[in-house]
């Protein structure tokens, strides 16, 4: 190895000895008039070296930076980060809290807001019992079979039946909330940036008033974390909006976070199954990779560790 | 190894549709366990927060009636 290593680095001494050689010859020939001076070489090396820099300073100018299409105001303030326990890898949703936010969800949001996603029987052993979920379904009215004249007759809900809407359609909505919509939350979790922390910076985010400086638009309420800031929507949660059946206070945070977890169930019913299955495949997955390098390396084992002998066969009479 | 080889494989290798048999049969032996077990993991890590955890509260209220 070290004789190897000293033939070759000697030989790389050759090969720029060569080289430099070469150089000199082609140097000579072709500017034969003026041998170049080191402060000349110098010079040249350093505007080469400028005008690279430059150009790539240049071109990062030109394309090398961000571009927003939108000022940050109407990007929206960035939510604040909350440590959701329902987030959290082995962690279901907490029923209870899924049960009062069905409750802030029916006594407030739910005048403006459908969740036309959600049927009364997905609530039964979710939410509610299925005689309260009937009951509550029955407290509405949907569109029957057509009978014998062909008229459709009202019937009280099931427990098939989907969430009310609380407008008959979306220019109806509009028409009764100035112009603006208010969008479906069943998936609204995932539809928005943020999922959650958004959501919950968003209704506990309204300030007292307006900064200074600020122009609304008739009609809208500022809030720093909607994109554009002007929001429609007025802040509904204040503490004591409903009254929660388990006795909790009902104050506007722990109301936004009980309707937010609500929300996250409406958008992801089936987290926590997914979750526990999740759990459980990890565990045998993880099990069998291991069993899988284990029965690599045994069968490996002779393959990796035999010597390979080269035996020359035995001249018998020296040359042949 | 011949000692313990011997029976093992008389009783189980000899004849396929016993090791086939007793390899369904931890199967789904198997999973019943495996079930019940990480099922027990679960619920204690999610002690309180899930339906079961708090359907008696409703259920009792509603007049004892056992259905979901």
């Amino acid at each position: 190895m070290l004789a190897r290593s000293a033939l070759r680095s000697k030989r790389t001494v050759g090969a720029v000895r060569n080289g430099a050689v070469h150089t000199s010859k082609r140097a000579a020939s072709s500017s034969s008039s003026s041998a170049d001076s080191p402060f000349r070489l110098n010079m040249a090396g350093t505007a080469a070296t400028a005008v690279a820099i430059g150009s790539m300073a240049w071109y990062y100018h030109l394309y090398g930076s961000e571009l927003h299409a939108m000022t940050p105001a109407e990007e929206g303030l960035h939510p604040a980060k909350y440590p959701w326990v329902h987030e959290q890898y082995l962690k279901t949703f907490d029923h209870q809290a899924l049960r009062r936010g069905f409750q802030v969800y029916r006594e407030v949001c739910s005048s403006c807001h459908s969740l036309s996603r959600i049927p009364y029987r997905a609530l039964v052993g979710v939410t509610h019992t299925v005689d309260e979920a009937k009951a509550m379904a029955e407290e509405n009215e949907y569109d029957s079979e057509p009978n014998d004249e062909g008229e459709i007759e009202k019937r009280p809900g099931k427990l098939s039946d989907y969430l009310p809407n609380p407008y008959k359609n979306d220019e109806a909505a509009r028409a009764a909330n100035n112009g603006a919509l208010p969008p479906d939350l069943s998936l609204m979790v995932k539809a928005r940036h943020g999922g959650c922390n958004y959501i919950f910076n968003l209704l506990t985010g309204y300030p007292e008033e307006a900064p200074p400086g600020v122009k609304l638009a008739d009609g809208l309420n500022f809030n720093p974390y909607f994109p554009g800031t002007g929001i429609a929507m007025a802040r509904v949660l204040y503490n004591e909006l409903v009254e929660y059946e388990d006795g909790t206070p009902a104050t506007t945070s722990q109301m936004a976070k009980d309707v937010v977890e609500f929300l996250n169930w409406a958008a992801e019913p089936e987290m926590d199954q997914r979750k526990k299955m999740g759990m459980k495949v990890l565990i045998i997955g993880s099990a069998l990779f291991a069993l899988s390098i284990w029965v690599k390396r045994y069968k490996w084992a002779p393959i990796k560790t035999r010597k390979i002998v080269y035996n020359p066969p035995i001249q018998a009479g020296g040359k042949h | 190894m011949a000692s313990v080889g011997r029976p093992l494989y008389n009783f189980l290798f000899r004849r396929n549709y016993v090791f086939l048999g007793v390899i369904f049969a931890s199967a789904f032996g198997f999973e019943i366990a495996y079930d019940t077990v990480t099922d027990r993991i679960w619920d204690n890590i999610n002690k309180g927060r899930q339906w079961k955890d708090i359907r008696s509260k409703y259920i009792e209220s509603e007049g004892g009636d056992d259905d979901e």
